[in-house]
């Protein structure tokens, strides 16, 4: 219950070193050992998509992994992403499009998002809402998010509204 | 909108009418809102709560002397701890005559009435250490007979669960207006059904979350709460714990999410409070998922009966309805659980002409989680019923349901008029809406296709649903009936040294864009720009006093009290510019933050310049001259008890009939919430509304068993529509602006959660009308529809 593990790993590309009980997973790591509140968790049982972050460039369920499995991980949060960059597209579309309410679905919708995008080319309606069917948001009924996602992929492929 | 003389809002550069981001998304966006579980503070304690494992039963003992040995546990209490540190609280009001309902405490005393009542609680260092002790504490149960469903509640020998009230009837109420009995006799046809709408929950991504600090220095208390009514919580938590009404502050920063589920006093967020008075350090308790689905208030939970009479010629005759529905042990507090009911008593049939209405109400008691406020009360309910009606009886007289509903709506030059169950509506425009739908979803055109593919076996559906949706309520609401819920909203305005403004006002924000909408008003009215007002919300040592953010009142109530001080802070800042320039300030005005010539618009001086001479250079300024660069003002409604709006949505889908699944094809929604003062925000706050409706039409259920066992309390079991399930949404807008304020807005926050029920099962109906089958029964679930196609 007690045991505990000493990991090496990098988040948001700083290095990071901890000793972190065996039993505590990714999400409750980066909020209460780092202080990354970004990464939030809405059902801690990975259903939800709250909690979506990438680990070696693929995206996860936070909740669903220990932070004892991450010896050697590169682990990128809303913060890193926000910071470096990557995501701003995306995030502008959802700030234009006011793709959000509460804003407590949001980083894992755009790290969700931000992984279709990646793809490349400008994906369907119908396609992006497959794509997000595993990030719930109780506020917006999605429509807003579907049109802010379509509106970022055209920007990225260099073509604007149809 | 005509007929409204040119107002500070029309203006040039109004912002009035016009989508702007809102500027308050950036952090939301970055991953930097502060969410109550994001606040950090030092000797913070996190508490985690015990609760009932059966839906009644005794407790004959509790044993927390393991539990309270383990690391990090700092105290266990179980409700003879807590004990003399408040005082109960009672959901009733007196304006509901004869709703009862029987005193609550923080912790279970002595006896559980249902699975998920908090029994004791751990306080830790850290909240895994609270978790482990709280598996430790053995408690021992002696079980009682639940009474899991209403009609159970309420058979003739049932036993009360809770003695002293004598039965479990909460409220009861009877509305018969009219000659009822006269108008089914004379009808050419007579439909009934009896429509059932299921308990489903909120489920707010953000779980309820609440952080207590008590100075024991000064006896302050400060909440950090995820909470809609901050002022509300203030009272209670003054009211409820001894404490002076100055010496409580609540904090609510960023809200992951709310719908009526935050806006109720719930046992676990009172006993965070008990337990932070008592220790003294911060406590902090965040929801998990799995206890939000048992701790919650749940909603709905109704079995109405209904009849309605028609004539040959569609004129509806009359409308008979029962409604039964199940609240829990407890009556809410301290908006009680009798308001949904009560509303689908007023509210049935109200948007139709007719004047015979009979309605009865039950609300029974009953060892399940409470019932109360959630997102549309009452509406989603009597929509369905109404509308769920209509087209039964359209399709006994053999009349298309489109031309039915234009036949009965209430004409648009019949207002102000007043409904059989007494609501008073001021102006609204059925007729016009219902024209604007069939034109925006291309009714006959639908009509044609749906014909066309049900020759090749594709079953698809239409349905339409009218509604009203209550908004803007005055006092009448909760005030009249002792609940310290205020009805009134405050907005202060600071013009700064520099030219910015800050805005401090008592409504709320939840992601609805409240803040930016009253940026909006305030910025077009000063004549200033948009980024440089700073809106500040959620705080009650803050802001003005005033009641938040629910029943659709921010807009209306809170945009209006923007709008005034605006203008009491314009007429202040041209007194001084004035004085300044030596000039009438009638002959001045204000724009893109400029004193400017009324009539000519030339620029005269800053707005910084008139800051910094009312704040620096007092010395410049002519004798007698005291600068007033704050300007407060309140509204409250009273000319109306609410104001109502109304609209009409429309549903387009497909029904698989070999497997029951309903697929949303498209979804409208044409509405009237008067001024529309951000179109982007008012939309977005209509499609989530819907799809909160929809999930409540087709997938959401707290499904029970007969001892009352929740059998699905997880977010893998209890399904929540999803992206890839949700149909595209279009809205549209009619404009009728409210009378008796000057920004002229309602309220939307609920109508599309009041219709969508309705128009989806009225698609689902017609897409089975072949089949000469009908569903009445939400969630409309694959099996609930194959069993009406007699497939099961
Ligand atoms: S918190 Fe991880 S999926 Fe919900
Ligand atoms: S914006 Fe609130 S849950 Fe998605």
């Amino acid at each position: 219950m007690s045991e505990t593990v000493e990991i090496r790993l990098t988040v948001n590309g700083e290095a990071v070193t901890r000793r972190v009980a065996a039993r505590q997973n990714l999400v409750d790591f980066l909020r209460e050992d780092l202080g990354l509140t970004g990464t939030r968790a809405g059902c801690e049982h990975g259903v939800c998509g709250a909690c979506t972050l990438r680990v070696d460039g693929a995206i996860v369920r936070g909740c669903l992994l220990f932070a004892a499995q991450l010896d050697g991980a590169r682990v990128e949060t809303i913060e890193g992403l926000s910071d470096s960059g990557e995501i701003a597209v995306l995030q502008a579309a959802f700030h234009e499009r006011n793709a959000l309410q509460c804003g407590f679905c949001t980083a894992g919708m755009l790290i969700t998002a931000a992984e279709l995008l990646a793809r490349g080319g400008v994906p369907s309606r119908a396609e992006i809402r497959d794509f997000l069917s595993g990030n719930y948001c109780r506020c917006t009924g999605y429509h807003a998010i579907v049109d802010a996602v379509e509106a970022a992929a055209r920007t990225r492929a260099g073509n604007g509204p149809p | 909108m005509s007929e409204r003389p040119l107002s500070f809002l029309d203006r040039p550069n109004s912002y009035i009418g016009r989508s702007v981001p809102r500027p308050n998304a950036r952090r939301l966006l970055q991953g930097r809102g502060t969410y109550v579980d994001d606040i950090r503070l030092p000797r913070l304690l996190h508490a985690v709560f015990l609760r009932s494992p059966y839906a009644h039963a005794r407790i004959a003992g509790i044993d927390t002397a393991a539990a309270s040995r383990l690391p990090g546990v700092v105290r266990v209490v179980t409700a003879a701890d807590l004990a003399g540190l408040y005082t109960p609280w009672v959901g009733t009001l007196s304006h509901l005559k004869g709703l009862k309902s029987a005193p609550q405490h923080p912790l279970a005393q002595g006896r559980a009435c249902w699975q998920g009542e908090p029994v004791a609680a751990v306080v830790a260092e850290s909240r895994a250490q609270a978790e482990d002790a709280a598996a430790q504490i053995a408690v021992e149960w002696q079980e009682l007979a639940p009474l899991a469903s209403a009609e159970a509640a309420l058979a003739s020998g049932a036993p009360a669960i809770h003695a002293a009230l004598g039965d479990n009837l909460a409220f009861a109420r009877a509305v018969d207006t009219g000659a009822v009995d006269d108008a089914f006799a004379r009808a050419d046809a007579v439909v009934a059904e009896t429509f059932t709408f299921a308990r489903h929950t909120g489920v707010c991504l953000e779980p309820r979350s609440i952080l207590a600090e008590f100075d024991r220095s000064e006896r302050r208390l400060t909440l950090h709460c995820s909470s809609q009514v901050p002022h509300m919580m203030k009272e209670i938590a003054a009211r409820h714990f001894a404490l002076a009404e100055t010496d409580v502050r609540v904090i609510c920063r960023d809200v992951g999410g709310s719908y009526g589920i935050k806006i109720h006093v719930y046992p676990d967020e009172m006993a965070t409070i008990a337990l932070a008075l008592l220790l003294g350090r911060p406590v902090k308790f965040v929801a998990d998922r799995l206890e939000s689905f048992v701790s919650d208030i749940h909603a709905r939970e109704h079995r109405v009966a209904a009849r309605m009479a028609v004539s040959k010629s569609g004129e509806i005759l009359a409308i008979d309805i029962d409604d039964l529905t199940g609240i829990g042990p407890y009556s809410t507090y301290p908006r009680t659980s009798a308001i949904e009911g009560n509303q689908v008593v007023n509210l049935t049939g109200s948007w139709y002409r007719c004047a015979n209405y009979r309605a009865r109400l039950r609300v029974a008691f009953q060892t399940k989680p409470p019932m109360s406020q959630y997102r549309a009360v009452g509406h989603p309910i009597a929509c369905a019923v109404t509308e769920g009606l209509v087209d039964l009886a359209a399709r006994a007289i053999a009349m298309d349901p489109a031309e039915l509903r234009r036949r009965n709506l209430i004409a648009d030059d019949a207002y102000p008029c007043t409904s059989p169950a007494g609501l008073i509506f001021e102006k609204l425009s059925h007729q016009r809406a219902l024209a604007r739908m069939l034109e925006l979803m291309d009714y006959a055109g639908l009509r044609r296709e749906q014909a066309a593919l049900r020759a090749r076996g594709i079953h698809r559906g239409i349905g339409l649903a009218s509604f009203v949706e209550i908004t803007n309520p005055g006092p009448a609401f909760y005030g009249v009936g002792g609940a310290p819920i205020s009805a009134q909203d405050g907005c202060t305005l600071r013009l700064e040294p520099g030219g910015a403004v800050t805005c401090a006002i008592s409504i709320t924000e939840q992601g609805q864009g409240t803040e930016t909408m009253v940026a909006q008003i305030v910025a077009s009215v000063l004549g200033v720009a948009l980024e440089r007002v700073r809106v500040v919300t959620g705080d009650t040592e803050r802001t003005p006093y005033g009641g938040g953010t629910w029943a659709s009142r921010g807009a209306g109530i809170g945009g209006e009290a923007a709008l005034q001080a605006a203008k009491a802070l314009r007429a202040n800042i041209l007194d001084l510019a004035g004085a300044m320039l030596q000039a009438a300030p009638a002959d001045l005005d204000i724009a893109q933050g400029w004193i400017v010539d009324a009539v000519s618009g030339a620029r005269r001086i800053g707005l910084d310049e008139v800051g910094r001479a009312g704040y620096f250079r007092g010395d410049t300024l002519p004798p007698g001259i005291q600068p007033e660069l704050v300007a407060t003002r309140h509204h409250q409604p009273r000319d109306y008890p609410f104001a109502f709006t109304n609209g009409v949505q429309a549903s387009w889908l497909e029904l698989d009939i070999e497997t029951g699944f309903v697929r949303l094809l498209k979804h409208w929604v044409v509405e009237d919430c008067g001024r529309v003062v951000s179109p982007l925000l008012v939309d977005e706050q209509i499609r989530g509304g819907v799809v909160q409706g929809l999930g409540g039409a087709l997938f959401e259920e707290c499904l029970y068993d007969g001892e009352g066992q929740l059998l699905n309390g997880t977010l893998a079991d209890y399904l929540v529509p999803m992206a890839g399930e949700m149909p595209d949404i279009e809205v549209a807008h009619v404009m009728t602006p409210l009378a008796g304020t000057e920004l002229g807005a309602k309220g939307a926050g609920e109508a599309g959660t009041a219709g969508a029920p309705a128009a989806v099962m009225n698609a689902i109906n017609d897409a089975l009308a072949p089949f000469g089958a009908t569903v009445a029964e939400q969630p409309f679930t694959p099996a609930r529809i194959l069993r009406a196609l007699g497939r099961t």
